[in-house]
């Protein structure tokens, strides 16, 4: 049975309309990554499930009951807030304890709650002073000790890593990644980061819009988009799109677009069957672009700045108009201006119907 | 050099005319009746007149019983008052702290005693205690309880009732406005911590609304002290010293005995305390931003 369900979950403000009725399905003790660009709805769905907005239409289950009429006191989750929400008048150690302290809980075993989740967030030195006395990074901290030290059986987590600095967010993930496999609760995660996405998810959504895009395992969605929203919104670099139009030539079928043609082989030819129209689009990884200056079926691109990121060089390259990234090793020697050629995998290629924008499998 | 000079100088060039008009407006009639209240002074004497008697104005008073009742009155009122006025105008902000249709009509209207002139709010007030025709006693003799002696046996209590009336809706208006103004996802965490209603007001509302609170109660305090039209108009201090507040009891002095000197004395045994209160709501107010500064200091070594 899942432990959380929403069922056609609507959200308005007045006459205008901020969720279109999601639906969304998660299995007990499962970890739910929420994405999306800023706007969509990712905070207002999270809100809805802790009791703190109201629900417009549809229904919330937890365990199949259905609790959109319940108190948040009520729902036993513990959530972590966008903008941390700490209480300006406690010091860290009454805010990560005032839940407990409500609960009536035995002295000894708040104190020892709070050293235990202090030790493992780093707060340890820091119990006695105020929030305005913390930096952003410590205040998002104590926002999740908080949470931590409540044993409710459900998490919600609204962005709560976003004011970290590169290597705190780096070590919270893990942290993170640890207590997700130790403490098996439901949690509901927002975030922009994919990273955080990717390696901490059982089932990532997508969502835009006030819709669910696509939802699925971080492996599904990265091989298998849905349409080409989710297809450039996973994937850092994002993917590369091309507008080509197909067209068929003494027994082959061309993808012919400005500056490229490329000829397809058989299992692409198959996948072709189902899509009428004479357009379509191209999605390619940066990562299946290979510079290869013998290749047959490759596209030609123009380099038009190149980001050192280490190891690999992000290269931006113009095709004729279109905007294509790809990626090198940093030593290989190229000059801006330069025309390189690149080798198209064409198996790993993903096809859009430039119409739907949905994906052709 | 020269233009940095000015350009220095030039808020105080501006703030001079006021800073002369005040001094003039201010300290003259400050030094005026301090000087005076060293002085043994009829109203028919001008001050050069005067004989210098040193500070027995000031023993004399203290001798003086009916100078002690009246300084009793007034703090048995200003406490009554702001403390009742207090409970119930934070109280009612607590309430009405929430988004209903109608609620800024309710919000109006709870406001509207305080902007009523004191003088018609004495008249209004003695009409309605009036023993035979105010409202009062005619609910309580249409319910057949009998009728109050209000402004006779009870006159204390009944300006203190006309007072809470006229001022709770000062403390309410400042109580809304702090309330309003308060972190509402801290609120909303504290929901989500499981907290009750009863419970977020204990120990996240009130809390948080303490530096509000206690500057909205110490000016209540303030004003409180100088109360005197609406005591005027209802009782005029009577029956006998029951509601004779300093300001009555000063005015009384000056006029009715001809003794300016003692009045003077008096005048600045109350600016005194007024001077106190004044100064402790600054000092609390300097304390809370030293406490801000401090933090914000720490938060940017803790970076
Ligand atoms: N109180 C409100 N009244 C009207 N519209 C609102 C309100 N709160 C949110 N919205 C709208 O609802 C939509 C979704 O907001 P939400 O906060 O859920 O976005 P989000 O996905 O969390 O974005 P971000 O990543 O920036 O936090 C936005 O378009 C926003 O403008
Ligand atoms: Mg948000």
């Amino acid at each position: 049975m899942p432990a959380i369900q929403l069922q056609q979950l609507t959200k308005r403000y007045g006459k205008v309309e901020v969720l279109h009725g999601i639906d969304l399905e998660m299995a007990d003790a499962e970890f739910t990554v929420l994405v999306g660009p800023s706007g969509c709805g990712k905070s207002t769905t999270l809100r809805m499930i802790a009791g703190l907005e109201n629900v417009s239409g549809g229904e919330i289950y937890i365990d199949g009951n259905p609790i959109s009429h319940l108190e948040p006191k009520e729902r036993d989750l513990a959530m972590v807030f966008q903008d941390y929400a700490l209480y300006p008048h406690m010091n860290v150690a009454k805010n990560m304890s005032f839940a407990l302290r409500l609960q009536k809980r035995p002295k000894k075993e708040i104190n020892q709650k709070i050293a235990e989740v202090a030790e493992m967030l780093g707060l340890t030195d820091y119990l006695h002073r105020k929030p305005a006395e913390l930096s952003g990074g410590q205040r998002q901290r104590v926002a999740m000790g908080r949470a931590l030290t409540r044993d409710s059986s459900t998490f919600l987590f609204d962005e709560p890593l976003s004011n970290l600095d590169a290597k705190l967010r780096t070590q919270m993930r893990a942290e993170l990644a640890l207590m997700r496999q130790r403490v098996r609760k439901n949690m509901i995660y927002v975030t922009h980061d994919q990273i955080e996405a990717m390696t901490l998810a059982d089932r990532i959504v997508v969502m835009d819009g006030g819709y669910i895009q696509q939802q699925g395992s971080p492996e599904e969605l990265f091989k298998k988009p849905a349409n080409r929203f989710v297809a450039g919104f996973l994937g850092t670099p994002p993917m590369n799109f091309l507008e080509a139009d197909i067209q068929h030539d003494g027994g082959h079928t061309f993808f012919r677009g400005k500056g490229f043609s490329l000829r397809c082989d058989e299992a692409t030819k198959r996948r072709l069957s189902g899509h009428t129209g004479s357009g379509i689009v191209l999605g390619i990884r940066p990562s299946d672009l290979t510079f290869d200056p013998l290749a047959e079926e490759s596209i030609e691109l123009n380099v038009a700045i190149s980001e050192y990121i280490g190891a690999q060089s992000v290269l931006i390259c113009d095709c004729h108009g279109a905007k294509v990234m790809v990626e090198l090793k940093s030593d290989t020697p190229i000059a801006l201006g330069e025309k390189l050629n690149f080798r198209v995998d064409m198996e790993s290629m993903h096809l859009f119907d430039p119409e739907t924008e949905r994906a052709i499998f | 050099m020269r233009t940095a000079t000015l350009n220095r100088l030039t808020p105080y060039i501006f703030l001079a005319p006021a800073v002369v008009i005040m001094a003039l407006a201010l300290l003259y009639p400050l030094g005026y009746m301090i000087y005076g209240s060293f002085r043994d002074w009829d109203p028919s004497q001008t001050l050069g007149e005067t004989e210098f008697v040193g500070l027995s104005n000031y023993f004399y008073l203290w001798q003086d019983a009916s100078f002690r009742e009246s300084l009793a009155v007034t703090l048995k009122f200003a406490i009554s008052v702001v403390s009742v006025e207090m409970v119930i105008g934070v109280g009612l902000a607590l309430l009405l702290d929430r988004s209903l249709r109608g609620m800024s009509v309710l919000r109006t209207l709870f406001i509207l005693p305080m902007m009523i002139a004191p003088v018609v709010v004495g008249l209004m007030w003695r009409y309605m205690y009036h023993p035979s025709v105010g409202i009062f006693n005619r609910t309580l003799e249409s319910a057949g309880l009998g009728s109050v002696d209000w402004l006779g046996k009870h006159a204390l209590l009944s300006v203190i009732i006309a007072d809470i009336w006229q001022w709770t809706p000062f403390i309410f208006i400042l109580s809304l406005a702090a309330l309003q103004s308060l972190p509402r996802s801290a609120l909303e965490a504290a929901r989500i911590d499981g907290a009750t209603g009863w419970q977020q007001i204990i120990h996240i509302k009130l809390p948080l609304m303490m530096p509000v609170l206690i500057v909205t109660c110490l000016l209540r305090l303030i004003d409180a002290f100088k109360v005197l039209e609406v005591i005027l108009v209802m009782t005029e201090g009577g029956p006998g010293l029951s509601t004779e507040i300093l300001a009555l009891r000063i005015s009384r002095t000056a006029t009715e005995f001809r003794e300016l000197g003692v009045a003077a004395a008096m005048s600045n045994y109350l600016l005194m305390l007024l001077l106190l209160l004044t100064v402790a709501m600054l000092a609390y107010n300097k304390f809370q931003e030293m406490r801000a500064d401090r933090a914000r200091r720490i938060a940017e070594e803790a970076v």
